[in-house]
């Protein structure tokens, strides 16, 4: 590995098959401490396959998952995530019909202790948890940006504001890791310089390695210090972004099989 | 659209459940005072009308139903689990009552600050308040038992199995005569008397009705207190991020598992203090009223009143439990006398319910007063247009689509 850093995460050898579909074909992948990384590759590649090995949604069909020095492989998704491995969604998850500041005590479940009985007489404990809880919720909405939007439905923010939402929720199980599955999609040009500047931080305020799955070029290139390519489910190059910018087989990936969507995506 | 659709701060929320508490608390001593000091002394057309749409047996079972109401709404509307079985734990609760709070095991004479009729000490004999906790106590334990191997299953696997189990539980009560020479139901004869209530050195027998209604009340308001202080907690909140998204949840380190089966006990727990509860109102404990269509009823109550909202939950329990237990037969008795014909309309409830239930899920999912309405309506007080709102309710769907 180019970096000196240990990896905080360590994918050795993951393959996984849908029926006859190979989805991610023994694919290996470390983030090191301290890192932003991307992983790049055309619709289908397998990106969001591999992250949901990673998180533990996806039993893989063989290869094995090292967090923080362990096997995590096959751990139940609520332990890999409260263990400090977060994540964002493709497809925004967010829970409707509960507050911004709701969603994201809501990742703070495993780190609080209230039970029935501390919680229906409101023990002083349970009180001062839930108050030190709030506060770190807003701590987070103030540091992606939405502040005020504490009390509102997390259905009724706008496009941007679920995904900001999505990251506070993320960095609420005080992650070592966090995952993004295409946050600038939807964004405009401004919203996407800007998020460059906000991944940045997240690193050295929030003391947490990024992995990035993005479409948007311009983005992977600012900010990635190590970007992995995948196409078809196999990993078809690895490097530095001004490696991967002239690497063949990426060109090749990008404008010889979907040329359109290279257009599209490459900014 | 975006400025309407603010959502109440908490202090708002707590600032209506408020009013709520006090419309509440306001009707049930009303109920209380009539009773207790006007009707005795009240004509007797005054009587019989109160006797006829407003008896104070219907009274007390309302708020019991309440009670059940709200316990399955912490599974249905809190959680989201669907459950078609939760008579089961109405019985089970009774039959702990008909056990401890009865003659029904002769072959023992056990009295523990209980209250067995005079001259007839055999039996066992608990006092009222431990075999509430008692009752609650043991369907919670069934509650888990029950959860633990289904809450894994999709939820329409998890719809029948409870459906299954709030069919076997009252057929082994009907068949619990004998149970290798063991009487243990008393079968469709069922266990009577159960006895009277005996709290703080008075008598709460079947001609103390006012009392024992405000017995009820107490219960009904204290699991109303135990809904809203849960909802607004860290066991809430992670009952409806499952409720909303499952799958997100986990991924938040909500452990699944152990969060359903918790909902799914307290809702237990909730459904065996209405059994113990019940037994006492009706002095006894009879197989053949833990049918399915009470689980539909309790359910009914729960999407009518907007699932996951208490006090949406609290008046749809009061309006079908006073349906199904008062006003199908008056207005069954008025329609008849008036038409010359002789239909039995309270036979029709199940039909009633079972229509209204496909209705709500079709045209309504959200109930009468679902939770976000509410709190919409509570706290823009500039917001007085509910068209707007429904509206907004109407968007989300589309929304939905857009990013799925
Ligand atoms: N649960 C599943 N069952 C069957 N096939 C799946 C499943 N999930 C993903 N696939 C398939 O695996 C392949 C990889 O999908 P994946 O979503 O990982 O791609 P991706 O790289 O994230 O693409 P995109 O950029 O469009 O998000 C696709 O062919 C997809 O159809
Ligand atoms: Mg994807």
């Amino acid at each position: 590995m180019s970096t000196t850093n240990n990896p905080v995460l360590d994918a050795q050898n993951i393959s996984v098959v849908f029926g006859g579909l190979v989805a991610v074909n023994d694919v290996s992948f470390t983030i090191p401490e301290g890192s932003i990384v991307s992983l790049i590759g055309p619709n289908g590649a397998g990106k969001t396959t591999f992250f949901n090995v990673l998180t533990g949604l996806y039993q893989p069909t063989s290869g094995d998952v090292f967090f923080d020095g362990d096997n995590i492989t096959g751990r139940a998704p609520h332990k890999i995530s409260s263990g400090g491995l977060a994540r964002t969604f493709q497809n925004i998850r967010l829970f409707g019909m509960m507050t911004a500041q709701e969603n994201v005590m809501v990742a703070m479940h495993s780190k609080m202790k209230a039970g029935v009985w501390a919680t229906t007489f409101r023990t002083k404990k349970q009180k001062r948890e839930e108050a030190e809880a709030r506060e770190f919720a807003q701590e987070l909405l103030d540091f992606v940006g939405i502040g005020k939007t504490t009390h509102e439905y997390a259905r009724n923010l706008s496009y941007g504001d679920q995904r900001r939402l999505e990251v506070a929720r993320a960095l609420a199980l005080r992650p070592k890791v966090v995952l993004l599955d295409e946050p600038t999609a939807g964004m405009n040009p401004n919203e996407s310089a800007a998020f460059v500047e906000f991944v940045r931080r997240l690193r050295t305020e929030r003391g947490v390695s990024v992995l990035l799955i993005e479409h948007d070029m311009s983005v992977v290139m600012q900010v990635s210090e190590r970007i992995t390519v995948l196409d078809q489910g196999q990993k078809i190059a690895e490097g530095s972004p001004s490696e991967i910018k002239n690497n063949p087989r990426v060109i090749e990936a990008y404008l010889g099989k979907s040329g359109s969507e290279a257009s599209q995506n490459v900014n | 659209m975006a400025e309407t659709t603010k959502a109440a701060a908490p202090a708002h929320t707590e600032n209506s459940n408020k009013k709520w508490a006090i419309g509440f608390l306001t009707v049930v001593l009303a109920i209380y005072a009539i009773n207790k000091f006007y009707i005795p002394t009240a004509p007797a057309q005054v009587k019989t009308f109160f006797n006829a749409w407003f008896s104070l047996t219907s009274m007390g079972e309302i708020m019991i139903y309440i009670l059940m109401a709200l316990g399955l709404n912490i599974v249905v509307g809190y959680a989201g689990l669907l459950d078609l079985g939760y008579v089961a734990f109405w019985a089970l609760g009774g039959y702990v009552a008909g056990w401890l709070m009865s003659g029904q095991f002769d072959q023992w004479q056990i009295n523990f600050f209980g209250n067995p009729p005079a001259g007839l000490p055999n039996g066992i004999h608990l006092n009222f308040l431990l075999v509430l906790v008692l009752g609650g106590v043991f369907t919670a334990i069934w509650g888990v038992i029950i959860g633990a191997p289904t809450l894994r299953l999709k939820s329409d696997y998890l719809a029948l199995v409870t459906l299954g189990f709030g069919e076997i539980i009252p057929q082994i009560m009907v068949n619990g005569e004998d149970i290798g020479g063991f009487n243990l139901t008393n079968g469709t004869k069922g266990i009577n008397p159960v006895d009277n209530i005996k709290l703080f050195g008075h008598e709460f027998g079947p001609f103390q009705l006012a009392d024992k209604f405000l017995i009820y009340a107490s219960l009904a308001g204290l699991m109303i207190f135990f809904s809203l202080r849960l909802r607004d907690g860290r066991l809430g909140r992670a009952w409806l991020a499952i409720r909303e998204d499952e799958l997100a949840a986990s991924m938040m380190g909500v452990p699944l598992m152990r969060t359903k089966l918790a909902s799914y006990a307290v809702g237990a727990t909730a459904g065996g203090v209405g059994g113990v509860a019940f037994a006492t109102l009706i002095g006894g404990v009879y197989a053949e009223r833990f049918n399915f269509q009470v689980s539909i009823i309790i359910l009914s109550m729960v999407v009518l009143g907007g699932m996951g909202n208490v006090w949406g939950v609290l008046v749809g329990a009061t309006l079908l439990a006073w349906v199904n237990n008062t006003g199908l037969v008056q207005f069954g008795n008025i329609i008849n006398s008036a038409t010359g014909k002789n239909i039995d309309f309270p036979s029709f409830n199940f039909l009633i319910f079972g229509v209204l239930l496909i209705l709500m899920m079709l045209y309504r999912r959200e109930g009468f007063l679902p939770e976000a309405r509410v709190r919409l309506i509570m706290h823009e007080e500039e917001f007085s247009d509910v068209a707007v709102v429904t509206d907004d309710i109407e968007v989300e769907g589309v929304h939905h689509h857009e990013h799925n």
